[in-house]
């Protein structure tokens, strides 16, 4: 499905970052995942490389930075010239409540969530305009399209994602660039470990399917929109979600 | 996956005279008639960004990665933003070390 294709994903060492890096190079797309800890992606990127016979490889940057993404871009363009799917999904969470939420954890999540998917698809986007043609997927919430109590801070850069994609969907079309974001539910990460059985219960309750969401569904629906089978997609906000009411 | 840097490497080369005697000055020129679409005649010091339609915001971005390709460099975002003609241009390159 992406075969021969370089895809660069980032905060791709765990949860859905790493779901997604595994899903793109079992369909034959040649990885390149980013992560902040230095050497958290050896093993992976050397795992996927030998089974799925495909070139993956790490590059650790924090995307809050604009000095080290543009370094991590130099170290793309040695790997590949032709960068063909970016997905953003380096993130942050921040559960306080809106009386409560510090300046420096709002700074904090925004620079990570909103600046960094900014600086990312800034290098990217100047990559597959050499070659006009791309797909850029960006991670939004469904904190972002309906917001939550105690989401102030991350459900705010979260809708700033889905207004970053359509306005760069706009802005790239000319050059054959698609941008769309995912907006995921209650998936099973680490993020959400930590949360009681109770409230763990009343969150599937609200989920029509009835079923906590796994980081494989949000990687599948990547994989869709990455690839050629959604040509003509562009500008939208795909929940995955499970029929989920916030 | 080899075969495709090699065919990317030969493009770049074909277009922008990568590794070959072309000086920069005509190589710059070359990128912007290329990615302006425009006779490599009109790219003189004097042009300038918005001067013709053909070098629009759209254009301009297309330049910016054509010029990244072609000297194998990636232009810092003010750079992109300040890069208002030939010569400024030329200016700006000059920063990363190609000489002109």
């Amino acid at each position: 499905m992406l075969t021969g294709k370089y895809a660069l994903v980032t905060g791709a060492n765990r949860g859905i970052g790493l779901a997604i890096l595994k899903t793109l190079a079992q369909h034959g797309a040649n990885v390149i995942g980013g992560a902040r800890r230095e050497g958290s992606l050896d093993d992976v990127c050397s795992e996927l490389s030998d089974s799925c016979g495909i070139e993956a490889t790490p590059v650790y940057f924090d995307v809050s930075q604009p000095d080290q993404v543009k370094a991590a871009f130099q170290k793309i363009t040695r790997i590949t010239k032709q960068l063909d799917i970016a997905v953003n999904n380096a993130g942050i969470m921040d559960s306080s409540l809106l009386a409560m939420a510090r300046s420096e954890d709002i700074e904090s999540v925004f620079a990570t969530n909103v600046f960094g998917t900014i600086y990312v698809m800034q290098y990217a986007a100047r990559m597959m305009i050499r070659h006009k043609s791309g797909s850029i997927i960006n991670l939004s919430s469904i904190m972002g399209v309906n917001g939550a109590e105690g989401q102030v801070v991350y459900s705010g850069s979260k809708a700033a994602i889905i207004g970053i994609t359509r306005s760069a969907a706009k802005e790239l079309a000319p050059y054959q660039i698609r941008v769309n974001a995912i907006a995921p539910g209650f998936i099973d990460t680490d993020m959400v470990s930590s949360i009681s059985e109770e409230i763990r219960r009343e969150r599937v309750d609200s989920i029509k399917i009835q079923r906590i969401g796994t980081p494989e569904d949000v990687a599948n629906c990547t994989l869709f929109l990455a690839s050629d089978n959604a040509a003509y997609v562009t500008g939208q906000v795909v929940g995955v979600d499970g029929g989920m009411l916030v | 996956m080899a075969q495709r840097e090699v065919d990317q490497t030969a493009i770049a080369q074909m277009r922008y005279g990568q590794g070959t005697s072309m000086d920069n000055n005509d190589r710059l020129r070359t990128i912007f008639a290329d990615a302006l679409g425009i006779d490599k005649d009109l790219v003189v010091d004097e042009l300038e960004y918005n001067s013709i339609p053909e070098w629009d915001s759209v254009a301009h971005m297309a330049l910016v990665a054509a010029i990244d390709e072609g000297f194998e460099i990636m232009l810092d975002t003010d750079d992109v933003i300040d890069m208002s003609s030939l010569s400024i241009a030329r200016d700006i390159l000059k920063k990363y070390d190609v000489e002109f």
